[in-house]
């Protein structure tokens, strides 16, 4: 009994984490597609969350095969990051910080609006709901981590 | 362990076949938006005040967004004239500006004052040629261009006076506002007849101006 518990436990971490190289798979494959499809050019604050962004495809999938309980230890510090420049972008987006005080004075301005679907869907919120959705998942895979490690 | 691998697979499928499936559906879509700009308005890519190069008759133009201060403009430069060439004749290369850089508007400036003096080709030229030295990103010279305008016989004098015809600002503001209606985000952007070059590079180019000859000449 206490083994098939523990068995579940470790078929839900691993889904958990499956579904984290899902939304980083699709959060990197739809950065791509704007730069070099519709070729809006990246602005600093996008390339610091890209920094964050694209490893994680690659330690996710390492993860996965075979289940590594420590992948967080990796994740974690990145997607922080992430998280916390995907907010700041958003608060420049919509000048609740003035964009003098960023570090985008040159080059493409971090506040330019390239589209806005349904009149708050921006590309830095986009950011910021993949950083947050793999902030709550990895904190899901904790959990039934630990149910299996007892 | 297997089911888990097929399901790897298949995510990587969807996302990879996802992204090319939109890429298409994002280019057809912008081609025909073009085609629908060109029948609509075909003032969007050629307005009668600019630069154009070639015989009047021709029925091809090749719509070029430029910068004379961008390097990848420089280098395709050429290549354009050279299928100007092999097409002699039936193409025309119409000139519009997108200034991206620091010193454009000013370069751009000079360009159409040089246009009044009859030497609009050979002003271009010369500061493609000598864009290394001028518009180095690290350090720009812009004033170095006074030195070089009188090689080829400009009056510097009167191009300075020139330059300050209001009418310069205005008509690169419409470029400009063109340009943005037309997504162009890069210099150099192509379109011939209309047609945007999705897939940039000379061949291509080649092809695109190939494929409007021989439409126009069978009509």
């Amino acid at each position: 009994m206490g083994s098939a518990r523990s068995n579940e436990s470790k078929n839900h971490a691993w889904m958990f984490l499956f579904l984290c190289w899902v939304v980083t798979l699709v959060a990197t494959a739809g950065s791509l597609f704007f730069s070099e499809v519709m070729h809006f050019p990246p602005c600093v604050l996008c390339w610091y969350q890209r920094i964050c962004m694209y490893p994680l495809v690659f330690i996710y999938f390492a993860g996965l095969f075979p289940l590594n309980r420590s992948v967080l230890r990796f994740t974690v510090p990145l997607l922080f990051t992430g998280w916390i420049m995907a907010l700041y972008h958003i608060l420049v987006y919509h000048g609740v910080i003035p964009e003098s005080l960023t570090p985008c004075t040159e080059g493409v301005s971090c506040a330019a609006v390239f589209f806005e679907w349904f009149g708050f869907i921006s590309i830095p919120v986009l950011s910021f709901t993949a950083f947050t959705v793999l902030l709550i998942l990895s904190f899901c895979f904790k959990v039934e981590v630990s149910k299996y490690e007892k | 362990m297997k089911n888990k691998k097929l399901v790897i697979f298949i995510s990587l499928f969807i996302v990879v076949a996802g992204f090319i499936g939109a890429k298409k559906l994002y280019e057809k879509s912008l081609v025909q938006k073009m085609e629908f700009l060109a029948s609509d308005n075909f003032n969007t890519f050629v307005r009668d005040y600019s630069p154009v190069l070639g015989s009047p008759d021709a029925k091809v133009y090749i719509t070029e967004f430029l910068d004379p201060e961008c390097e990848s403009c420089r280098a395709v430069y050429p290549a354009v004239k050279e299928i100007m060439k092999e097409f002699e004749g039936k193409v025309k290369l119409v000139v519009r500006y997108a200034p991206f850089h620091g010193n454009s508007v000013m370069a751009v400036r000079i360009l159409e004052a040089a246009r009044a003096q009859g030497k609009y080709w050979e002003a271009l030229e010369l500061l493609f040629e000598k864009q290394p030295e001028w518009g180095d990103h690290h350090n720009p010279r812009p004033s170095l261009i006074w030195t070089y305008l009188p090689t080829i016989g400009i009056d510097v004098e009167r191009l300075q006076k020139d330059m300050e015809n209001p009418i310069i600002l205005t008509r690169l503001q419409r470029d400009v506002e063109d340009g943005r209606m037309l997504d162009v985000r890069q210099t150099p952007t192509f379109f011939v007849n209309g047609k945007p070059l999705t897939s940039f590079g000379i061949p291509q180019l080649r092809s695109l101006v190939k494929d409007q000859v021989e439409q126009t000449t069978y009509q």
